[in-house]
């Protein structure tokens, strides 16, 4: 048996025995991506069938002023509420999202035919009101353009002469397109998945060896280092690639769960799926594996490789966020980015798109490639006496 | 047998090895005796190669351990000063792990281990897991996977420490015993009596540099007194260090 396959085997052994490790790689690790879009799903469909349904309330000025608009207004279920005293203050105070002032003025204006002005009070940094206020406004707006055409037809002319150009939208996304904005982050879950599921070994077969002075009789044996870290490396890798498979299965068994449909979102979580992301994101798993173990055998103590590790955790946020922020047409030179590549694989499967399968091949090898270095690295790292000597 | 010849090894300004040559010979029980920070643990981290000397060379069965670390290691049997168990293993686990990496097969091996578990006395804790170990008990476990691979040289970092009176004298008994089978053993210490009542030759240090190498009888001729006591605070200069 080679020295690498009897240091992962230990550790795999020594491992299961840890009822905090194994929670953490098969439990938590996993089902963090499914319970976290599982509750946000929920929480967005309940809104969208509120507001769809809901009659909304909006405090009306001066409603005495235009009793057409008003009766306007309801027959779009809109139900018109007294207005509170200081209405600037309750748009900035969040009482109210919306409120319609209607001027004195207004009545005098439309007798004359002169466009009569109303005001519509808002907080447009308040992002949950955007489609309340749309909503209203879109009621006004279409009462408005009901009576222009009347007005026009009364003074004998056609009602299209004042709309030369009509805009008529066609939306080209599909159902599996628009999921992607929802699920932008997804991929980050994943690669957060594989940091959590091998953390634990990282720090245990490093620091925690060198902490429970373990590290110094273990090098003594007359096996090469690299092969002793090897066989470290694969423990770790294998829990994190549990973890990122375990993530991916719940992910899938839950994403049936999930009301999407009613978003107007269908998500794509058949075998191939599975297959796509695990492809991409095995190597990953094993370059995180190298750079957790790399930077842990920095630390004197389990405690000191955590905040190291903790600290680490946030770097596959980056790209992810500026991603999501930046949302750019997907080049080749992504793919043969690690963790870039994986977001945009991962995206690309759940949008149904066919990624070439050129591009995957592509972001594995580089990924490979960027893992293998970094096991040189850690391999390397272990032959000073530095880190081999606990005292 | 263990040859070190005019070992060297500073770190930075602090020169804790300076020029320690002794041999340590198959049958005997050579003792390495030194106060606190004589470089004792140093000199043995150069001859297990777990450190590279600055200069100077180890020759263990006569192979040089920078031409060869990993057969030097192969016929080493070392407790080091870091003795650290695996918690969530049992005791038979540890040495097993250990067994497997010397490349001892399973049939030799658990054969060997069942006879070590034996003659330390430890059949009681064997299958326990070494979490909670008492010292006596964690020491047995390191001692055990040191020897799986029946090395022909045996070194022992301070082996008798933490132990209480009984584990102690067992532990002495142990190292008798490896020495008649014709085990070159070398352990260190700061405890004379220890080193006086155990010890075929005592090499002793002090600041890095060996200031005797004698046997026990010749230690007391040489310095002209009646105790070894005295007579290590004589070759050492000073008593500082030296506790009982």
């Amino acid at each position: 048996m080679s020295a690498s396959l009897i240091v992962f085997l230990k550790e795999v052994r020594e491992n299961l025995r840890d009822r905090r490790t194994l929670i953490n790689s098969l439990i938590t690790g996993p089902l963090m991506a499914p319970l976290f879009f599982v509750l946000i799903i929920n929480a967005a469909v309940t809104r969208e069938t509120d507001r769809a349904e809901k009659v909304l309330k909006v405090p009306v000025i001066g409603a005495e002023h235009a009793p057409n608009l008003v009766a306007a207004l309801k027959r779009s279920s809109i139900e018109v509420v007294d207005a509170p005293a200081d209405p600037e203050k309750a748009i900035r105070d969040q009482e109210n999202d919306v409120i319609l002032r209607i001027p004195a003025g207004y009545g005098e204006a439309w007798m004359k035919g002169e466009p009569a002005q109303v005001e519509l009070l808002f907080d447009n940094s308040r992002q949950d009101s955007g489609a309340l206020v749309a909503r209203v406004r879109n009621s006004v707006e279409s009462y408005s353009s009901t009576i222009a055409a009347q007005r026009m037809l009364v003074r004998g002319i056609a009602p299209s002469v004042a709309k030369p150009i009509v805009v008529a939208s066609r939306d080209q996304s599909t159902p599996q397109s628009r999921s992607g904005i929802m699920f932008g982050i997804l991929p980050y879950f994943f690669i957060l998945g594989a940091f959590m599921g091998g953390m634990p070994l990282a720090i245990d077969t490093t620091a925690g060896e060198r902490e429970r002075q373990s590290m110094e009789p273990l090098l003594i044996n007359p096996v090469a280092r690299w092969k002793i870290i090897v066989g470290k490396l694969m423990a770790t890798s294998a829990f994190a690639m549990t973890t990122v498979f375990l993530g991916i299965l719940a992910f899938a068994i839950a994403g049936r769960a999930m009301p999407t449909e009613k978003l107007g979102i269908v998500l794509d979580f058949g075998p191939q799926f599975i297959a796509s992301t695990l492809f991409v994101m095995a190597p990953l798993a094993i370059m995180l594996a190298s750079l957790q173990t790399f930077v842990a055998a920095f630390a004197r103590s389990y405690r000191e490789a955590q905040t190291y590790l903790a600290v680490l955790t946030f770097v596959p946020v980056v790209p992810t966020m500026l991603l999501i922020l930046y949302p750019t047409k997907t080049q080749i030179w992504m793919f043969a980015t690690p963790l870039i590549g994986q977001h945009v694989s991962i995206l690309g499967f759940l949008r149904g798109d066919v990624v070439p399968f050129s591009s995957l091949l592509l972001c594995f090898a580089t990924t490979a490639v960027a893992a293998l270095f970094l096991v040189w690295m850690t391999a390397r790292l272990y032959q000073s006496e530095r880190v081999a000597i606990t005292g | 047998m263990i040859e070190l010849r005019d070992l060297n090894k500073a770190f930075g300004d602090v020169k804790a090895v300076d020029g320690v040559s002794f041999t340590a010979r198959d049958g005997e029980i050579t003792g390495l005796l030194g106060p606190n920070g004589a470089g004792k643990t140093t000199t043995l981290r150069m001859l297990y190669t777990l450190m590279k000397p600055d200069s100077g060379q180890v020759l263990v069965d006569g192979v040089d351990a920078a031409v060869d670390p990993v057969s030097v290691r192969r016929s080493l049997g070392v407790l080091p000063d870091s003795r650290g168990l695996y918690k969530r293993l049992t005791a038979s686990e540890n040495i097993e792990y250990f067994g497997r990496l010397q490349g001892v097969d399973e049939a030799t091996l658990a054969q060997r281990r069942d006879a070590l578990i034996a003659a330390l006395d430890m059949a009681d804790i064997a299958d326990r897991r070494t979490d909670g170990f008492s010292q006596g008990q964690r020491v047995k476990t390191a001692i055990a996977r040191a020897l799986i691979h029946e090395p022909r040289n045996v070194i022992l970092d301070e082996p008798t420490n933490g132990l209480d009176v009984m584990a102690t004298r067992a532990m002495r008994d142990f190292l008798r015993h490896l020495r008649d089978q014709g085990r070159c053993v070398l352990f260190s210490s700061h405890i004379m009596q220890e080193v006086g009542v155990l010890c075929d030759r005592i090499v002793v240090i002090a600041h890095g540099r060996v200031v005797a190498d004698a046997t026990p009888d010749q230690l007391r001729e040489q310095t002209g007194e009646a105790s070894l006591e005295d007579a290590f605070v004589q070759v050492i200069g000073s008593a500082e260090g030296l506790s009982a």
